[in-house]
């Protein structure tokens, strides 16, 4: 198999959409922790956005087809891994959801496990290559991302799990989905609500009943949206500028480097800088959107889109929530918030991506 | 290998980059709402998340005796606030709060209920005077409860054991009634205001204006910077015209006798002295007063928050009869008028008795003189009947009886002088000339306030000047309460020199063996006076009620030394006292303690140097009783510590709760 694999091929504008994103978060970290405990944590995300990229070119050089060859291993190593974080893993805030390695590093599988389950359900519709697919088919596919999903779900960490779902809804649909069978998801999912309520943990069910009503809940998690919303507010449409946003420094915002990056940085570079970040976003999309247009095959177009599936969500709920749209859950913005595995979880995902990308010309 | 054929449809792509489109569309209406559309409101709320408004309480103005010794003083204290914008949920914290501060739930609910109008970032007054414990339980809880303040309040310090109480008056927290009323617009709530006495009266001059201090804190309500401050303007010292050796004499020459003392410069209007009793301790006000001490205050028949000296109104008795003697002269009727005392004479087919029937003998053959220091009734039974009602009640009314005298003081009582005219308005019944014959001595429904009695017959001694009553020196008043009340308005009956020659004289008489108080006399000092024994209900009313519900008769005394142009006049009410004599006793032991001052004063020089502070007569609120007011012998005690808040140190293991008493460290 003759092949043409260069880094000519390789998306540059992609990247330099994505390493502008991960400097504006840089920078945001920087102005929100200065003079908290967490300074110099924005040191600590240079670390890992300089070892993401190192991971996105060292995943793009290994055949995406050989990882999806071999993605059914893969899938058993996450389950393997989901189960030994319920059964070994660190307790932090009320949630099992890291594994402590000797070394010292925290390893949270369920962002990983988000990487495989991509190349799953693309392997799965790849070879289903059907124009329409069947209610079996839904089921299977349903399965594959529904086991571990449980697994998150259970560690609590619904947020996560909930980041799981896009990947099967993109799958489905680009795999032909059937209007009757949309209307039937759609019912059973309607008449799964009430039980799911009962699934929930109490604080999650609080996160719900608070984002319904903030201003019953100014304690908790109403109060977190409350503050968001003020900070994001008080930004105006030039911002409070660099450093100087109150609601940020004043430790008013909770968790401004990681969950509320967003809120922070609305607070401080107002509605321009804001509508920028959301600008950039936009084009990274589009752009992979056009990656998967010119995949070299099905399931490289599954890949790209399952990505794009992932990080739409998280852009969705995040800034969703920070501008009071969407519940509190803690799912971290992509590229812009602080935080190692959702770095990496996003470069190894862009490195699949030039992965795809270089091997458009095949054969 | 794939077929290009097995691609995915490009449509089912296209679709997704609109939904995506509409998801980022959404996002940015998000944030069009909140930076474009309501940016202004949330600039707002994230400024007063981050700044904390804490008021610096002004402290009220100390109020000084005319010697410049202070009477009222603050002292430090720690009040408890409620900042109700710093917390997320005061309602779940409500329970808290309480057990920290020992209070119950109602309470804090109360307090919040009465300060629901108030913008949030207004603080709410939570306790005042707060133990040691309660402070470390704030400072220890400074993260959970964000929501609690304390700031330092200055507290008034009263004289302890009612000490001049009714003159004083007292503070309280300004009531939701008394917010409703314009003339309070300018308070608001949890603010101290003056509630009765010179605290009401002078209660915009003393009050002050509270300042604020405006600090930049973070969530957890820790200070972060200061932002500024408006300094507090402290109330302005008050200088009353009450002399404190004096107060302290008329206080004990009453003790604890029912009734009023007043002692007035008839000169000046000035009044030196004024006493009422029963009295309460104002100290018990100076924080929150306990319902059942205010119920046992309010329902107590004596009326221990009543300044008798200005708001009882009584039958003035044989006193009134210096009036009824001074219009008999004026009017050309009494100078050559002889009435044979035989112990009672009859007027309108009615037997009118003279007291001296009591004693079993009679006045004989009586004079204008002798009538009035002898007190006869008969006389002026006579004089009554020829004067008639409408001219005894111009002379009365002249000398300002029945009608308020217009002291600085709230809620003085007018009295009743009746007339003619009286009668008609209030009882649409015409004057029986039978109803003068009681007027001519003071009984009927002649009604007087001691205050009103002290400045006629001050008048009277002093040729027929009055002047209108004052406890404040005017000079330091500012120009609003100069503009209210005339200080120095001087108003004069012209009298007759004989006539006045003749009333002075026999009322020098009185304190004599020849008069009715003998027993009040005053060796080597020009003491004259008129004794009054009032009945507190009529002869018939007395008599059906039985002996046991008959009440004993009020005596009266006012006094002037010296006779003529008097520099004192002294009012003295004992309730129940029976005789005018015992009355008597009180205002000459009065006078003494004055006269004996004047002389042991040296010659005042003039351009004296400024007033000089021998701190209060007492040490702080909740002392023990040993340092007590050297009555009579014009001690002012020098308290064994002062009060400074420098040296204010709470040491909570030093604090015996129960003993309410402050340890106080004084660094030496």
């Amino acid at each position: 198999m003759a092949r043409n694999v260069s880094y000519r091929d390789f998306d540059w504008l992609l990247f330099a959409f994505v390493l502008l994103i991960c400097g504006l978060g840089v920078l945001e970290i920087y102005s929100a922790t200065y003079n908290t405990k967490f300074a110099g944590v924005h040191i600590k995300q240079m670390y890992w956005i300089a070892t993401g990229i190192f991971a996105m070119f060292l995943i793009s050089v290994v055949d995406y087809q050989l990882l999806l060859e071999n993605v059914h291993w893969m899938y058993l190593v996450s389950i393997g891994s989901l189960l030994s974080v319920l059964a070994f893993g660190q307790r932090y805030l009320g949630a099992k959801r890291w594994i402590k390695f000797p070394g010292g590093q925290h390893f949270q599988p369920s962002e990983w496990v988000k990487l495989i389950l991509i190349l799953a359900v693309a392997k799965y519709f790849a070879d289903a290559r059907r124009s329409e697919l069947t209610f079996f088919d839904m089921i299977k596919a349903g399965l594959l991302v529904g086991v571990p999903m449980l697994m998150v779900l259970a560690q609590p960490d619904l947020g996560t799990a909930l980041t799981y779902m896009p990947i099967a809804l993109m799958g489905i649909y680009l795999g032909g989905l059937q209007a009757k069978h949309a209307g039937i998801i759609v019912l059973v999912a309607a008449m799964a609500m009430p039980a799911a309520w009962h699934v929930l943990k109490p604080y999650q069910r609080d996160r719900l009943t608070s984002f319904m009503q903030p201003e019953a809940d100014r304690q908790g998690s109403g109060y977190q949206v409350i503050q968001s919303k003020i900070a994001v507010g008080a930004g105006g449409i030039w911002g409070r500028g660099f450093a100087k946003g109150t609601q940020t420094h004043g430790m008013f915002l909770p968790v401004p480097q990681t969950d509320f990056i967003f809120a922070a940085f609305a607070e401080e570079h107002g509605f321009v800088g804001a509508m920028g970040v959301l600008l950039l976003y936009f084009m990274v999309l589009m752009r992979l959107i056009q990656n998967a247009q010119t995949a070299p095959d099905r399931a490289g177009t599954f890949v790209i889109m399952g990505v794009v599936a992932v990080l739409t969500f998280h852009i969705l709920i995040n800034i969703g929530m920070v501008v009071g749209f969407m519940p509190v859950t803690g799912i971290p913005l992509p590229l812009m918030s602080y935080g190692g595995s959702s770095v990496l979880f996003t470069f190894l995902a862009l490195g699949i991506v030039m992965n795809i990308r270089m091997r458009r010309f095949v054969n | 290998m794939l077929n290009r054929d097995d691609r995915v449809p490009q449509l089912r792509l296209t679709f997704i980059q609109y939904v995506i489109l509409g998801v980022f569309l959404t996002l940015a209406f998000g944030l069009w709402r909140l930076q474009v559309m309501s940016s202004q409101y949330y600039g707002e709320l994230a400024q007063r998340n981050r700044i904390r408004t804490v008021p610096i309480l002004a402290p009220r103005g100390k109020i000084f005796d005319r010697e410049g010794r202070i009477i009222v003083d603050n002292y430090p204290s720690f009040t408890a606030l409620l900042l109700r914008d710093q917390s997320r949920d005061i309602d779940a914290d409500v329970d808290k709060i309480a057990a920290g501060l020992h209070m119950s739930q109602d309470e804090v609910r109360e307090r919040i209920r009465k300060f629901r109008h108030m913008p949030q970032y207004q603080p709410i007054y939570l306790k005042d005077d707060i133990t040691p414990d309660e402070l470390a339980f704030i400072e220890a809880h400074r993260t959970e409860l964000p929501e609690l303040e304390t700031i330092m309040a200055h507290r008034r310090l009263y004289p302890r054991r009612g000490f001049m109480a009714n003159l004083i008056g007292y503070v309280g927290e300004v009531s939701e009634d008394m917010l409703n009323q314009p003339q309070f617009e300018l308070y608001s709530a949890g603010d101290v205001v003056g509630k009765s006495g010179v605290e009401q009266y002078y209660n915009d001059l003393l009050m002050g204006k509270n300042g604020s201090r405006r600090v930049i804190v973070n969530s957890l309500g820790k200070e972060v910077k200061p932002l500024d401050e408006v300094a507090a303007v402290p109330g302005q010292p008050l200088k009353l015209t009450i002399d404190i050796d004096l107060q302290i004499a008329a206080e004990e020459a009453l003790g604890d006798r029912n009734g009023a003392v007043v002692a007035m410069d008839p000169r000046t209007g000035e009044i030196l002295a004024m006493v009422s009793r029963p009295t309460f301790d104002p100290n018990d006000f100076a924080v929150r007063i306990s319902r059942e001490n205010w119920t046992r205050l309010v329902s107590d028949e004596n009326h221990p928050l009543l300044n008798k000296a200005i708001q009882a109104q009584l039958a003035p008795g044989s006193v009134f009869k210096i009036i009824m003697a001074t219009a008999g002269l004026q009017e050309g009727v009494a100078q050559d008028m002889k009435v044979n005392c035989q112990g009672g004479a009859s007027f309108y087919g009615r037997y009118f008795k003279c007291w001296v029937t009591a004693e079993h003998r009679v006045h004989g053959e009586v004079t204008i003189s002798k009538a009035i220091y002898q007190s006869c009734d008969v006389f002026f039974y006579t004089l009554a009947q020829k004067l008639g009602i409408e001219r005894i009640a111009k002379w009365a009314t002249a000398f300002g009886l029945g009608q308020k005298t217009g002291i600085d003081l709230p809620q003085e009582a007018s009295g009743v002088m009746p007339s003619e005219e009286w009668k008609i308005k209030n009882f649409h019944q015409k004057w029986f000339p039978g109803e003068t014959i009681s007027v001519g001595i003071g009984q009927g429904a002649v009604a007087v306030t001691p205050i009103q009695l002290a400045r006629a017959i001050g008048a009277i001694a002093s040729d027929g000047v009055l002047r209108r009553p004052h406890v404040a020196f005017p000079d330091q008043l500012p120009p609003y309460y100069r503009q209210v009340m005339d200080y120095n308005q001087e108003n004069r009956v012209p009298l007759d020199e004989k006539n006045w020659e003749i009333i002075t004289d026999a009322m020098a008489n009185v304190p004599t063996a020849m008069g009715t108080a003998n027993s009040a006399h005053l060796e080597g000092i020009d003491f004259a006076g008129k004794t009054g024994s009032a009945q507190t209900m009529s002869n018939a009313l007395a008599e059906r009620l039985g002996h046991a519900h008959s009440m004993k008769d009020n005596a009266w005394f006012v006094g002037v030394t010296p006779r003529r142009n008097p520099n004192l006049v002294v009012a003295v009410l004992f309730e129940g006292g029976e005789h005018g004599q015992f009355a008597g006793r009180i205002a000459a032991q009065v006078v003494k303690a004055y006269v004996e001052k004047q002389r042991r004063l040296p010659v005042k020089v003039a351009g004296v140097s400024g007033p000089v502070e021998v701190a209060a007569v007492w040490n702080d609120p909740h002392g023990d009783d040993a340092d007590d007011i050297q009555g009579g012998r014009f001690y002012v005690g020098v308290p064994r510590y002062a009060l400074k808040p420098e040296r204010f140190q709470v040491s909570s293991s030093k604090y015996r709760r129960g003993t309410r008493s402050w340890q106080l460290r004084t660094e030496n």
